[in-house]
């Protein structure tokens, strides 16, 4: 017995501590030291710096400039995806809608789309000279400071409405019948089940959608890579992840690898955080 | 029958917004370069697809090609042995009670919160020290980790072995390896698919480790291979060509794959979202 449990938890386990717990233990450790050089030219030698770094972090501008801008982008984009999803899902179950397996498979189809090769679509969509819809394109500038940002939004939110539809319309289809039966009985119409019965109903499912989305809010960074050839106006560190990416490459790891740990808390208490509220506001129901 | 007309509306429309980009993907791929600015963006000129695919494929030295078969080893050999990795632990938190498990496995569960990107710069970091960055290992080894996948074949493993099950396989003398593989795997098989989706998902969008590891362009994946030619755009604009038809190529088996799994999809979405 003990022999099989070592054959099967150890590959996971060693790889698991190897590429995840080390890592995260490297990065931290990284965070805590600083390249110090004798005069301008001397040799550069690692030293401890204590939580330099982190004074560093927490005084670099740009970088909560960026934070700011995902956030924004998250608190616009996730309800407005998920919202979509939930919609589509929602007529999907519906009975009103012919045709339903061709819907899903239609919105879904994106999801196959990984995020740069999208990001690398829509940037041509939204060229001036090659969109197919040049009556918009030549009368608003998508690629410009103010507005990239959301046509940024728009291609995760092209990628990701049909995996977050299927994920809410699979917990409508495990809702058992009777219960809708019920509610027909009791006089309810279809937007009233909705509201009453299915949402309150699928709410797990939208919970776990939603950290998954906060999570990849925060980890941004195909799209604003990509659209850093489209448009000028993304600069080097336009989202958090591109700060990371950019400032390991001047380099300066140390500082990189505050900036990681920083994020790395930041996503996991973002996350942990709306669950905990909404597991609360579940509770006093 | 009234009440029809708008949700088919909004179906409609969303039908739109997700094939568009896509139906204009394919007629882009399908024109001369010439008239690919100069006509209907969105309706067939001249049908160059085949001229296009051939200078896809033959421009410098084939280098497509071997995206092509990289990132089939990365994603498909990745989310094979991962999945069986993922099952295989997770099974055993499931299935064998022995001190440290739920220990072990509420650390696994914290491995999914965090960002895979905030993992991307410390692996380089470690990398380097051993002078293996740049290589193949240094993406594929940490591609092949997939905590989500061992926290999703516990709740299977819970739900379809019975226990019942492996007391009669242990009766009947088989060792726990063999029934594992010859009774487990077999009642999890659907569980096993909907993981090898969601960690082939995972490593085909994950941009940032290559991105930092890869130097040499001989061992792109397909995605980080198209983004260096989008970013080249610029200086040598007979690229764009290239990036259009490259980019259908590259999903047009993928849009076709997912669409035949998709029943796997479903039911194991149902499962991951009950918890």
């Amino acid at each position: 017995m003990k022999k099989a449990l070592i054959f099967f938890i150890a590959p996971f386990g060693v790889l698991f501590t190897a590429f995840y717990l080390v890592p995260i233990g490297y990065a931290i450790k990284q965070s805590l030291y600083k390249v110090e050089r004798t005069g301008t030219f001397g040799p550069a030698r690692e030293v401890f710096g204590g939580l330099a770094q982190y004074q560093r972090v927490f005084t670099d501008g740009p970088f909560w400039e960026s934070i700011g801008r995902v956030l924004l982008f998250g608190i616009v984009q996730v309800p407005v995806m998920l919202g979509l999803a939930l919609i589509l899902a929602l007529l999907l179950d519906s009975g009103l809608v012919k045709g339903r397996r061709f819907f899903r498979l239609a919105f879904f189809v994106p999801y196959a789309v990984p995020g740069v090769i999208a990001a690398i679509m829509w940037g041509f969509l939204y060229s001036p000279n090659l969109s197919p819809f040049t009556s918009v394109t030549s009368s608003v500038d998508l690629l410009s400071a103010d507005l990239v940002l959301w046509s940024m939004a728009n291609v995760v939110t092209w990628v990701y409405v049909g995996y977050n539809m299927l994920i809410i319309y699979s917990a409508l289809l495990a809702v058992p019948t009777e219960v809708y039966e019920a509610a027909r009985i009791d006089g309810a119409g279809q937007f009233r089940t909705a509201w009453s019965i299915k949402i309150p109903l699928v709410m797990p499912a939208i919970v776990l959608t939603t950290v998954f989305s906060i999570i990849g809010t925060l980890q941004l960074l195909a799209e604003p890579q990509v659209f850093r050839a489209f448009s000028s106006a993304v600069s080097s560190t336009y989202t958090p992840n591109l700060t990371v990416y950019s400032t390991s490459s001047i380099p300066n790891f140390n500082l990189a690898a505050a900036f990681s740990v920083v994020l790395a808390l930041a996503t996991c208490l973002l996350s942990f955080a709306f669950l905990k509220m909404t597991q609360r506001r579940g509770g006093e129901q | 029958m009234k009440n029809r007309i708008l949700p088919m509306l909004i179906m409609g429309a969303g039908t739109l917004y997700f094939l568009v980009p896509i139906w204009w993907l394919v007629v882009g791929a399908s024109k001369t370069r010439s008239q690919f600015s100069s006509t209907e963006p969105l309706w067939f000129a001249d049908f160059a697809l085949f001229d296009n695919l051939g200078e896809l494929f033959a421009y410098r030295d084939g280098v497509f090609l071997r995206w092509l078969g990289n990132s089939i080893v990365y994603t498909g050999g990745a989310a094979l042995l991962g999945t069986l990795l993922a099952a295989m632990c997770g099974y055993a938190l499931a299935k064998y009670r022995f001190p440290g498990r739920e220990a072990i496995f509420n650390v696994v569960l914290s491995g999914v919160l965090v960002p895979a990107t905030a993992l991307a710069l410390p692996l380089f970091l470690i990398f380097s020290q051993f002078e293996a960055t740049n290589t193949f290992w240094s993406v594929f080894l940490p591609s092949l980790v997939n905590p989500f996948g061992v926290y999703l074949a516990r709740i299977y493993a819970t739900a379809s072995v019975p226990d019942e099950l492996l007391e009669a396989a242990r009766l009947d003398g088989s060792g726990e390896i063999r029934t594992f593989f010859q009774v487990s795997a077999k009642l999890m098989f659907p569980a096993l698919v909907t993981i090898f989706l969601f960690h082939f998902v995972a490593v085909w969008n994950n941009f940032l480790l290559p991105l930092i590891m890869l130097g040499e362009e001989r061992l792109f994946p397909v995605t980080l291979g198209l983004y260096s030619w989008n970013t080249q755009v610029n200086q040598v604009p007979e690229l764009r060509m290239l990036v259009i038809v490259g980019a259908l190529v590259s999903i047009v088996p993928l849009v076709f794959a997912f669409l035949l799994l998709q029943r796997f999809w479903r039911n194991g979405l149902g499962a991951g979202a009950v918890k």
